[in-house]
């Protein structure tokens, strides 16, 4: 089972995050998966019918207007990072908090880094699965580098300079 | 200039901490190179062809004397003695140790200085006309407006992993010293029809291999609307910015693929869920940042024109110096100064630790404490006094500084090149090195006067050929190192990008052919006429034919 940094600790986690290609018969009725945004867009209706958790991931070149309108039927969004130095995800975490009122786990998949941990939480990312061949204990203190921000992003709604006046 | 509060000062701390624990992991193994790489570019640390390279960052081309004596220690102290002033107003050191690297950043930090995205993927150093808050034909002083800019800027979690690199300039005088039409962003301040401020935007400007005179997007953007716009642009670049190959992944191929009409329309309708929301610049803000930035105390005094007029006449060194250095101040009696640093034999831009120290305590002495630097490489004292401007000019040449040379032939840029750069095709600096000593006589190069002469050893620009007079360009050809020339390019306002005269020189050739398009010029200019002018009124082709003709 993978571990993930989830609410700033390590835990266990029990989703199944479905590659690409899966077919809709192959969705297993009740564990909890994590569909690929396709899945979702032919199967949706279908796929809320299931007994199990449900969850939908964006590639990095899968716009998040795409499942604006159905945000509800989502207990976890992922979003991948293909390479950790795309930086389409960070936009795209800040449309679903700031722009489309998301409220359920968001995770960052792929190649999700220490390194970029920071700045991840700031755009509204509460979950990081971080790639396997790191320890989630160690990346854990990417989340803690900085305890001053100036712009107003998903985490902080006011930018320091309103801040500042107060 | 603007001091740091305890929060600016801890972000600077914690970008130390943050940066000393990345090499440490790095050096330890647990991060590769790969991963490695982003992050220090980040903070401005390049691996070089034979050390690594720091880049400094100099908001806006700002600094205190504190700061620049700093600079001068760790010239000394972590590199050769020396520093290089970079085309984006920064500082570089040549030689550091990668180990030391955390330790530099810990001395900067003590005098509000840091690397913070000075390279990699992110929004770069905002820069601005070096004369800013004492030119007479400015509208506003856009040094506040750089500074709020710089902060929004700073660690923008959205931004870190942008496409490519993002440069933004700001203007707000009559005149572009700032180079605004070739950046990603360019800012110029306006004033609507009701007085009220504004900025007029534009986007996708660059040079690089493909270069573009950016479009204005926006003729009238509310100042209280500048970071939200901002944002805006910039969220559409991350979105759509292409990142499958990095020489299409600048902004201005994205502004160009979808056409200046579409791009506009995608910022608006960003835009629109932006707009009015909390960062929206705020009258106390503008307030706060602006305190920093008012005038020195300066006294009421007269303007010297007679008394100067006396010591040219008596002192035709100085005549010559002061028609090049010195650049008219909006407060009578003040001058502002110049110091070049482009002496023939010194590599463009490169400056000591005496000499900065020097610097430093002429600024002191002289000039209220502050010191700036331009694009064009050099260092600048904004604020003397007219009565002190010939002892000032003893002192200066003295030190090394006082070339009369500003804005003249051997005012070139020049980026590091191949003898230091790993980027590079060809040597940059020895090329820059053989021009100027071709055109060493003071009255032959006072007599072609304003030019510039921009050399890069690369196709990426950084010493900015495109938007030269006459651009130099290093290319490669089967392992040997060659020279493209162009022609006609301008960086000021209705920017033009130069265009290449032909097929490309050897290195030994070059101040020939230099010496070639400069008597041309001589032979066909009107009275008055610029070099750029010149061009521009006979074309190309007689500087082609000259260049390459047979029977020479």
């Amino acid at each position: 089972m993978q571990r993930i940094i989830k609410g700033r600790q390590v835990v266990n986690d029990n989703w199944h995050l479905l590659p690409k290609e899966t077919a809709f018969e192959d969705v297993p009725n009740s564990d909890s998966v994590i569909v690929p945004a396709n899945l979702w867009l032919e199967h949706g209706h279908a796929l809320t019918l299931r007994d199990g958790g449900l969850g939908v991931w964006l590639d990095s070149d899968e716009e998040p207007e795409s499942i604006a309108d159905a945000l509800e039927h989502f207990q976890v969004i992922a979003i991948n990072f293909p390479a950790f130095t795309d930086g389409r995800g960070f936009s795209y975490a800040r449309l679903l908090r700031e722009r489309f009122g998301y409220k359920g786990e968001l995770r960052a998949i792929g190649d999700v880094l220490q390194d970029q941990l920071f700045f991840m939480q700031r755009c509204g990312f509460d979950a990081y699965a971080i790639r396997a061949d790191r320890d989630p204990e160690t990346a854990l203190a990417g989340l803690d580098d900085f305890t001053v921000t100036y712009q107003a992003a998903a985490d902080q709604p006011q930018p320091l300079f309103r801040r500042r006046l107060a | 200039m603007y001091v740091y509060d305890e929060y600016d000062q801890r972000i600077v701390e914690e970008r130390v901490k943050q940066f000393r624990d990345q090499t440490r992991r790095y050096l330890a193994g647990e991060l590769s190179g790969e991963e490695f790489r982003p992050l220090r570019l980040q903070n401005g640390l390049y691996i070089q062809r034979y050390a690594p390279m720091l880049r400094v960052a100099v908001p806006y081309g700002l600094l205190n004397t504190k700061q620049v004596r700093k600079l001068a220690q760790i010239a000394r102290d972590y590199d050769k003695g020396y520093a290089h002033v970079s085309t984006r107003q920064n500082f570089q050191f040549n030689w550091p140790d990668l180990e030391d690297v955390p330790d530099i950043l810990a001395e900067l930090a003590t005098v509000q200085m840091h690397a913070i995205q000075t390279s990699g993927n992110c929004i770069r150093n905002t820069t601005t006309d070096q004369f800013a808050g004492v030119a007479a034909d400015e509208i506003i002083d856009p040094r506040p407006w750089c500074e709020i800019i710089r902060q929004w800027s700073t660690f923008h979690p959205e931004f870190a992993h942008l496409p490519r690199k993002f440069k933004i300039a700001v203007n707000g005088a009559k005149r572009d010293r700032a180079a605004i039409e070739v950046h990603d962003i360019g800012l110029e301040a306006v004033r609507n029809e009701a007085g009220e401020l504004g900025f007029r935007v534009l986007v996708g400007g660059g040079q690089g291999r493909t270069p573009y005179v950016g479009a204005f997007i926006n003729e009238f953007l509310p100042w209280q609307h500048l970071l939200t716009y901002l944002e805006a642009i910039l969220r559409v670049y991350n979105r759509y910015g292409r990142r499958d190959n990095k020489f299409k992944a600048r902004i201005k191929i994205l502004v160009k693929a979808l056409g200046e009409q579409v791009f506009a329309e995608k910022v608006e309708a960003e835009w629109a869920y932006l707009k009015d929301g909390p960062n929206t610049l705020i009258e106390a803000e503008i307030e706060r940042v602006s305190k920093f930035f008012v005038d020195p105390a300066y006294e009421t005094l007269q303007d010297q024109s007679d008394a100067l007029a006396r010591l040219d006449a008596e002192h035709p060194g100085f005549a010559r110096w002061r028609s090049r250095n010195t650049f008219a101040h909006k407060k009578p009696g003040y001058v502002a100064v110049t110091l070049s640093l482009k002496p023939t034999g010194t590599a463009p831009g490169d400056i000591t630790d005496k000499q900065l120290d020097a610097a430093a305590d002429l600024a002191d002495r002289y000039s209220f404490g502050e010191l700036r630097t331009s694009h064009t490489q050099n260092i600048i004292l904004a604020d003397v006094r007219q009565d002190q401007l010939f002892t000032l000019w003893g002192e200066l040449r003295e030190q090394g500084f006082a070339t009369p040379n500003v804005g003249l032939l051997t005012d070139m840029i020049c980026c590091p090149g191949g003898d230091f750069c790993s980027l590079a095709n060809a040597k940059s600096i020895p090329v820059a090195e053989s021009i100027q000593r071709r055109f060493d006589d003071l009255d032959y190069l006072f007599d072609i006067g304003e030019i510039d002469l921009n050399i890069s050893g690369c196709m990426n620009a950084c010493g900015h050929h495109h938007v030269g007079h006459i651009g130099i360009l290093g290319v490669d050809k089967k392992g040997e190192e060659f020279y493209q020339v162009s022609l006609g390019g301008y960086a000021g306002r209705d920017a033009s990008l130069a265009k290449i005269l032909g097929p490309s020189f050897a290195q030994d050739d070059m101040p020939d052919v230099i010496e070639k398009i400069i008597a041309v010029y001589v032979e066909q200019r009107t009275e008055d006429e610029r070099f750029i002018d010149t061009y521009r009124r006979v074309g190309i082709e007689p500087f082609k034919e000259r260049v390459y003709a047979k029977n020479h």
